[in-house]
C-alpha cells in the first residue's frame, strides 16, 4: 500500500537556516580584532553545549546539574586522542576529532544516564548533582589519566593537513567550530520532528498518559539523554581543540551551573531559545568580566530575574511579540515599553552603584576611596554618593512598580482584543 | 579500638551536624515539594552571621542572634520569592533557589571576601573534655553534639506535641483539609521554610567554628546533604537520620584508613603490582577515594534500592 504525501517546500525554513549559515560564515569579517574571533568561538561551542542541554531540560523535561560530565570527559578523550595522533599512534583527521569527544560523551551518557534517568524531577536534578559532584571528584582522584588540578595540555597542529586546514591560526579554527556548530544544530533540530524527540517532548508534559499509550518513559528519558551526552561530547571536543588544554574545571559544577543558567537566560521552551542564551551568556562573561569583578553577581541576578518575571526565556519575550505585530498593534506598546526601559536603566544604574562601592570597601579596601563610576568619580566613603544611590534605587523601584503596570495593562487589553478577532 | 572510638564519635558529632541541615531540607520538601538548593547557602549564611555578631558580642550571642537572622532571611525568600514562582513549577521553584545559592555565594564574596574568616572556637569550649583511652577528647565536638542532640529532641517535640506542629503536620498529607480549618496553610509554608533556614543556619554557626568559614563551605557541603536526602529516601525524616550518620561516619572513618584495592587483593593472595592493568585504581587509598565515596554509595542506592534506605516513594 502506498501513501500519498504532500510536502510543500518551506521556504520560511530554508530562509532561516541559509542566514544562520551566512552569519556563521559572515560573522569573523566584523572585525580584525583577535577578540572577536575569541569571542565567536567561544559562543558557538557554548550554543552546542546549550542545545544539547536543552535536548534534556526544554524538550525532555529533566532538569540537570551534571551536564559538564559529558562535555568535559568528551574533551579528556579529545584531548588523549589528539596527543596519540601528535605522537603518531595512528593517523586522523583534527577536523573530525570532535567525533571522538562527542562518542565519548556517548559513552558516559549510555553508563551515567541508566542510573540518572531511572528517576525524573526532582530526584533526576539531585543525582545528576550527586553524579556531577563523583566525576569530578574522580578526575582530581587520577592525575595520570586526567592530570590533576593542571589538566593536559596539547597542540592541535598536529599531523598532515587535510585540505590544506592546519588549524594553526585561529581563524580556521573558528570556521572549524562554526561548521560543527551548523551541523550540530541543524542535526538536533532534526531531532526534535522524530518520533523520539516528539516523545520526549510528551514524557516531560505528562509521563502517565504517555506510559499509558504504550511508551516507556524510563526509556525515552534514557536514549533523550544519550543523544544530548554525545552532542555535549563534541563540544567538549571542540574546546578541546580551541584551548588547547583540558583540566578538572571541565567537568565541575561551576560548568554545569553555567550552561544551565545559559540555556534558561536563553529560553527552553523554543529551539532557538539557547542559541539566543549561549550568545547572552558568553557576551557577559566575556565582556562583562573585563569591565567589572563582580559579573557573577550581575549574572546571578539576571538570572533570577528572568526566572521570576520571564520564566519562558529572551526567545520568549521575543515570541509573544510576534502575534501584537501581527496585528499591529505594537504601536500602541512602544511607550509602556519605553517607560519600563527607563525605568529598568534607573534601577540597573542604582543597582550597579551599589554593588561597585560595596565591593569596593571591602575588597579594595585601599586608602583609596573613591572610584570612577561611568565618567563619574564617586566617592565610596562619602555620605552623598550613598544618598545618591539609595534615591535611584528608590525611584527607579516605585517607576518600574508603575511602569510594569502600564505595560500589563495595554498588552492585556490587546490580548483580548486579538482573541476577540479570532473567535 | 582507641582510633576506632574516636573516629566513631567523630563521626557521630559530623552526622548529626549533617542531619541538622538534612531534616531541615527534608521537612521543607515533603511540606512544599520544593528541593531547596539554597540550603547549604543558609548554612554559609549562618557562620558569617555568627562571625559578625561574635565580633561584638561574643560567640554565645552568636549561637543565638545569627540563626534567628537566618530564619528571617529565609521566611523573606519564601514570602517575596519562591511563593511568586510556585505557579510555574517545581522546576521553577529549584531553579529559584538555584540562582539564589549562586547569588548569596556570590554576595558574601562581596561584602566579606574571598578568603577564610577567623571564625574560631571559644575559648571555653576549647580544649579536651574527656580521654578516651589515654587520647584526649575535645570539648567542642561534645558540644557540637549537645546542641545537635537538644535541637532535635525540641524539633521532634515541637512537631508532636504543639499545636503549630500538628498543623505542620496535617499540612504535609492534607493541605487543602487544613486551610478549609481555617489555619493558614501559606503562612505555615513560611514558617517551616525559614524554620528550616534557621536550623542550616545553627548548623553553620557551630560548623563554621568547628571546621573553617569560607565561601566555599556552602559548595562543599551541599551535594553532601543532597546524597543523604537520596540515601536516606526523599522525604523521610528518620531516613535523612540514619543516612546522615551513615556518611559521617564513612567519611571519617575513610580519610584516616590507607587501605586500597591492591592491598585487599594481597590477603587473597593476588600480587598486583605496577605492571598490572589498572594499577592506578587499585592503589587509589581509601583515604583519596574519601570524597566519592558518598556518591558512590548513592549510585548503588539508586541501583538497588531506588526508594532509598527508608524511602515510602519511587517517583
Amino acid at each position: 500500500m502506498s501513501t500519498l504525501r504532500y510536502r510543500p517546500l518551506d521556504l520560511g525554513r530554508w530562509i532561516v537556516w541559509g542566514a544562520t549559515a551566512l552569519l556563521f560564515a559572515l560573522a569573523p569579517l566584523m572585525s580584525d580584532a583577535s577578540f572577536v574571533l575569541t569571542l565567536l568561538s567561544q559562543m558557538g561551542i557554548l550554543i552546542i553545549f546549550a542545545l544539547s542541554y536543552n535536548m534534556l531540560l526544554g524538550q525532555g523535561g529533566m532538569l540537570s546539574f551534571g551536564h559538564a560530565v559529558y562535555s568535559g570527559l568528551g574533551a579528556y578523550f579529545t584531548v588523549h586522542a589528539l596527543n596519540l595522533v601528535g605522537k603518531g599512534a595512528f593517523w586522523f583527521p583534527v577536523t573530525l576529532l570532535p567525533l571522538v569527544g562527542g562518542l565519548a560523551g556517548l559513552a558516559f551518557g549510555l553508563i551515567f544516564g541508566y542510573v540518572t534517568t531511572k528517576k525524573s524531577g526532582t530526584t533526576f536534578a539531585m543525582i545528576s548533582l550527586g553524579i556531577g559532584e563523583m566525576v569530578y571528584a574522580c578526575v582530581l582522584m587520577f592525575p595520570a589519566f586526567f592530570g590533576g588540578e593542571g589538566g593536559i595540555s596539547t597542540n592541535r597542529v598536529v599531523g598532515e593537513p587535510v585540505l590544506g586546514l592546519t588549524y594553526g591560526p585561529a581563524l580556521q579554527v573558528y570556521y572549524l567550530i562554526a561548521a560543527w556548530a551548523f551541523v550540530s544544530m541543524a542535526a538536533m533540530f532534526a531531532l526534535t520532528q522524530t518520533p523520539l524527540g516528539r516523545m520526549a517532548n510528551a514524557v516531560r508534559d505528562n509521563p502517565e498518559r504517555a506510559e499509558f499509550v504504550g511508551y516507556n518513559t524510563q526509556r525515552v528519558r534514557y536514549l533523550q539523554m544519550c543523544l544530548s551526552a554525545f552532542f555535549a561530547g563534541v563540544a567538549g571536543g571542540l574546546s578541546c581543540i580551541n584551548y588547547e588544554i583540558v583540566s578538572a574545571e571541565n567537568v565541575s559544577a561551576l560548568r554545569s551551573g553555567g550552561v544551565l543558567i545559559a540555556t534558561f537566560i536563553g529560553g527552553v521552551g523554543l529551539f532557538f531559545g539557547p542559541i539566543l542564551g549561549a550568545i547572552v551568556f558568553t557576551l557577559f562573561a566575556i565582556a562583562l568580566s573585563g569591565f567589572t569583578k563582580a559579573w557573577l553577581l550581575y549574572l546571578g541576578l539576571f538570572f533570577l530575574a528572568m526566572v521570576l518575571y520571564a520564566p519562558g526565556g529572551l526567545a520568549w519575550l521575543i515570541a509573544i511579540q510576534i502575534p501584537v505585530l501581527r496585528a499591529r498593534r505594537f504601536s500602541e506598546l512602544l511607550w509602556p515599553y519605553a517607560l519600563a526601559l527607563a525605568a529598568g536603566l534607573m534601577l540597573l544604574c542604582g543597582l550597579i552603584g551599589a554593588v561597585e562601592m560595596i565591593y569596593h570597601l571591602s575588597l579594595e579596601s585601599a586608602e583609596e576611596s573613591v572610584i570612577a563610576l561611568a565618567g563619574l568619580e564617586v566617592d565610596v566613603r562619602a555620605l552623598p554618593s550613598w544618598l545618591a544611590v539609595g534615591a535611584l534605587l528608590a525611584a527607579g523601584g516605585v517607576a518600574m512598580r508603575h511602569a510594569s503596570r502600564f505595560v500589563s495593562a495595554r498588552w492585556h487589553a490587546i490580548q483580548q482584543d486579538i482573541q476577540r478577532g479570532a473567535a | 579500638m582507641e582510633f576506632f572510638l574516636v573516629q566513631l564519635l567523630n563521626g557521630i558529632s559530623y552526622g548529626l551536624l549533617l542531619f541538622m541541615l538534612s531534616s531541615g531540607l527534608t521537612i521543607v520538601f515533603s511540606l512544599m515539594g520544593v528541593l531547596n538548593f539554597a540550603h547549604a547557602s543558609f548554612y554559609m549564611l549562618g557562620a558569617y552571621f555568627a562571625y559578625q555578631v561574635s565580633t561584638v558580642l561574643g560567640f554565645w550571642a552568636g549561637l543565638v542572634v545569627a540563626p534567628l537572622l537566618v530564619g528571617l532571611v529565609g521566611m523573606a525568600v519564601e514570602r517575596y520569592g519562591l511563593r511568586q514562582v510556585h505557579k510555574h513549577g517545581h522546576v521553577a521553584e529549584l531553579l529559584f533557589t538555584f540562582g539564589l545559592a549562586y547569588l548569596i555565594e556570590e554576595a558574601v564574596h562581596l561584602i566579606w571576601g574571598r578568603s577564610a574568616l577567623e571564625y574560631r572556637v571559644p575559648p571555653e569550649l576549647d580544649g579536651p573534655i574527656f580521654q578516651i583511652m589515654g587520647s584526649p577528647y575535645p570539648m567542642y565536638r561534645t558540644f557540637m553534639m549537645l546542641v545537635s542532640v537538644a535541637m532535635l529532641v525540641s524539633i521532634w517535640l515541637a512537631l508532636t506535641r504543639t499545636r503549630i506542629g500538628l498543623v505542620i503536620q496535617a499540612a504535609l498529607s492534607h493541605p487543602e483539609t487544613v486551610e478549609a480549618l481555617g489555619h493558614n496553610v501559606p503562612r505555615v509554608f513560611m514558617l517551616v521554610f525559614g524554620g528550616g533556614a534557621a536550623l542550616a543556619g545553627l548548623a553553620g554557626v557551630i560548623g563554621g567554628a568547628a571546621f573553617v568559614t569560607d565561601p566555599g563551605m556552602a559548595v562543599s557541603v551541599g551535594p553532601i546533604v543532597f546524597v543523604i536526602v537520596v540515601v536516606g529516601g526523599m522525604g523521610s525524616l528518620a531516613g535523612a537520620f540514619v543516612a546522615s550518620l551513615l556518611i559521617g561516619c564513612l567519611q571519617n572513618f575513610s580519610i584516616s584508613l590507607d587501605w586500597s584495592l591492591a592491598g585487599l587483593f594481597s590477603w587473597f593472595g593476588w600480587m598486583v603490582g605496577p605492571d598490572t592493568p589498572l594499577w592506578s585504581l587499585w592503589n587509589v587509598k581509601l583515604s583519596q577515594a574519601a570524597p566519592v565515596l558518598p556518591y558512590l554509595l548513592m549510585v548503588l542506592m539508586l541501583i538497588f534500592r531506588p526508594k532509598g534506605l527508608m524511602g515510602t516513594r519511587e517517583g
